[in-house]
């Protein structure tokens, strides 16, 4: 009973389900009913959430560490602390048996230093974190949306136009695909950042962020591009594609239009999977020390001040914050993502 | 395939030779003259129309070849890769002297995460819907959210630091057959191989899992237990055999992203396999050789790709290449 309702949800938004029962408010045919649909089908999503404890508590978790990240300058400025000042005196670092290591009262979490201070430079950890956040949520949900245009964009015009348009898209997709990722990821970051350098993209701390997010979103649209090809290729047989062209409309307009809007379930399941994948991306990168580097902060970086030195074999502390961040981050968006994708795509939980 | 590969060669190529904005100053280091600019210049062979650099570059991987400035030029062995612009090594002498570690990551890891995936996965399947079945779910979902980074250094922590299990990755073993045998092969690869295996057989235990289901309710499984074969046989005979198939292509696709380097486990545990050279040389900018472990990492998905096609149809009866 509940399953059936689900599917006469569904299928408004999932194109290929065949005949879609006659529910004229969802009813994806026709105009007018483009903005309708974007609303349904966040509504549609939201219900399905809302029924799952795991999804709601996942989605909690999500918002609260954006409010984290976003709030990162009144929460650090209620702790009275900043990331990038530095405090090596010897009441707070140890200056004789290992020279940095924060002093007992220090390490952890205190009244003056949320979460202890950084070994080493003695900087706070809880503004760290937080700015660091910024940078890596910042980092990941911007080359998402890259990825995302680019995926969506591309992948609609291989299967709407097909013919020659197709093969070429089809042939650079395969191409994309063959790449092993992280090396090329990997290896092509320092060379953009060098091309970047003199241009206004280039300045200070902005030079990482800006090299990852294009890096990381011209990298990861393949994927979707194909997933929306596919089905855009049975979108563009049915019958309100032919209505609108004998209206007279433009291919782009009924490819913006008609086609894309209706794609979107499947843009938005695999938008929600691509952030946690950008994340764990930017904090390898940042962690290999050709991302974010020192004194900004993000959750790579600071795996990274981990790692370099053995701090963390001293001070393990310095490790478990940024990674259980890490964790928690990405397995509330991993999470969410399954819930997003089971409410809005069951074709795809089921393979 | 043999398009896809010249296809990947080209493209790697262009975008390294097109990207940084002087790869001559990179190679000549950080004192260097303009005419020591030109001179690396002309050593490097970039004075020359770009196709003529690709055609000379390709022309090396089939056959020896004379690289750099005319009159001081040396003989580049085949397979000629280039020159590394650090150490003046030829980059594939430095591969060469990388892939045996990767071989031993990759081995271990693929094992162990290829047996605990599938068999959880498995087991998930047969118990569906039961607290067994949950708690392996449950477990893969947080397993697929662990970067390597944080689970790496943690066992690094752990097992090395604090428990004084497991020694820490030395260079010196990079094969079961060497001097130290293969006790300590296992011993010095068991932590990375640990690290990979906990993200790798996540997903294995998820695609597993959703496959067996969906093929145990197929109508061949029905017939199979109406003919009264031993539940047994029903379950390994007929079930694995069809249900595999999505599993062998993963494989196949991640054995061949493995053997291009397991770029962060390498670097998290200072083995010097190709991943680890790849992230040295491109923090240097040592081009020839990042760009020739792209390329050979690329060229290893490629040739995975085509080896799963041909094991679709060794394990799966329904599929027959034609």
């Amino acid at each position: 009973m509940k399953r059936a309702q689900a599917l006469t949800q569904l299928q408004s938004i999932e194109p290929n389900t065949g005949s879609p029962p006659p529910t004229p408010a969802t009813s994806p045919e026709g105009k007018a009913a483009a903005p309708a649909e974007a609303r349904s089908l966040l509504a549609t999503a939201w219900m399905r959430i809302r029924r799952s404890k795991i999804a709601l508590l996942s989605l909690c978790v999500v918002v609260a560490i954006m409010l984290f990240a976003i709030l990162a300058p009144v929460l650090s400025a209620m702790s009275g602390n900043d990331p990038f000042t530095s405090n090596t005196s010897p009441e707070v670092l140890d200056d004789f048996q290992t020279p940095g290591l924060p002093l007992p009262g220090y390490m952890y979490p205190s009244d003056e230093h949320w979460l202890g201070v950084e070994p080493g430079l003695g900087r706070d950890l809880f503004a760290r974190l937080a700015y660091g956040g910024q940078v890596s949520l910042t980092i990941a949900l911007l080359s998402t949306a890259v990825s995302v245009v680019l995926g969506t964009v591309l992948g609609a015009a291989a299967g709407y136009f097909g013919g020659k348009t197709d093969a070429v898209i089809s042939r650079i997709m395969d191409l994309f695909l063959a790449f092993p990722h992280l090396l090329l990821v990997l290896s092509l970051t320092p060379i953009l950042q060098s091309r970047l350098r003199d241009t206004p993209l280039g300045e200070g701390s902005f030079l990482p962020m800006a090299s990852l997010v294009i890096i990381l979103g011209f990298f990861g649209w393949a994927y979707l591009a194909r997933i929306v090809r596919g089905q855009v290729l049975s979108l563009r047989e049915r019958e309100f594609v032919e209505a609108a062209r004998s209206f007279g409309a433009s291919h782009l307009s009924v490819l913006f239009r008609q086609i894309i809007p209706n794609v979107m379930g499947v843009v938005l399941v695999y938008a929600t999977m691509l952030i946690p994948t950008n994340i764990s991306a930017e904090a390898a990168l940042s962690f290999l020390g050709v991302g974010v580097k020192d004194p900004t902060p993000s959750w790579g970086q600071m795996l990274n001040a981990a790692q370099s030195g053995n701090w963390y074999l001293s001070d393990p502390w310095f490790l478990a914050v940024p990674g259980v961040m890490l964790i928690v981050t990405v397995l509330a968006f991993n999470l969410l993502g399954d819930a997003v994708r089971d409410a809005l795509d069951p074709k795809a939980s089921r393979h | 395939m043999v398009l896809l590969l010249a296809a990947v060669s080209f493209i790697t190529f262009t975008l390294f030779q097109l990207g940084p904005s002087d790869p001559a100053a990179a190679a000549c280091g950080q004192e260097c003259t303009p005419e020591r600019v030109a001179e690396a210049r002309v050593a490097l062979g970039m004075d020359q129309p770009f196709f003529v650099q690709y055609i000379d570059y390709m022309r090396g991987l089939f056959s020896p070849r004379m690289i750099g400035a005319p009159g001081a030029q040396t003989l580049c062995e085949w397979p000629c890769l280039g020159k590394s612009f650090q150490t003046n090594e030829s980059v594939a002498d430095i591969i060469a002297r990388s892939l045996p570690y990767t071989f031993s990551m990759a081995i271990g890891a693929l094992i162990l995460w290829t047996i605990t995936g599938v068999g959880l996965g498995l087991l998930a399947a047969l118990r569906k819907g039961s607290p067994v079945d949950k708690f392996i779910v449950g477990a893969a979902s947080v397993g697929v959210s662990l970067p390597i980074p944080v689970t790496g250094l943690f066992l690094l922590l752990l097992f090395v630091n604090q428990l004084h299990l497991l020694p820490f990755t030395t260079n010196e073993i990079n094969s079961p057959f060497g001097p130290q045998g293969p006790g300590a092969w296992v011993a010095n690869y068991l932590l990375p191989w640990i690290a990979l295996a906990v993200l790798f057989s996540a997903s294995y235990i998820r695609v597993t899992r959703t496959n067996m289901i969906e093929t145990f309710g197929e109508d061949f499984i029905r017939t199979a237990r109406a003919k009264g074969l031993a539940p047994r046989t029903v379950t390994f005979k007929h079930g694995v055999r069809a249900g595999i198939t999505p599993v062998v292509t993963m494989l196949g696709m991640d054995i061949g992203l493995l053997l291009g380097g397991a770029v962060l486990t390498e670097q998290i545990f200072s083995v010097p396999g190709l991943g680890f050279t790849a992230v040295h040389a491109a923090i240097s900018g040592d081009l020839p050789v990042t760009m020739a472990i792209t390329m050979l990492a690329a060229f290893f998905v490629i040739v995975a790709n085509v080896v799963v096609d041909l094991a679709y149809a060794a394990i799966d009866p329904r599929v027959r290449l034609q």
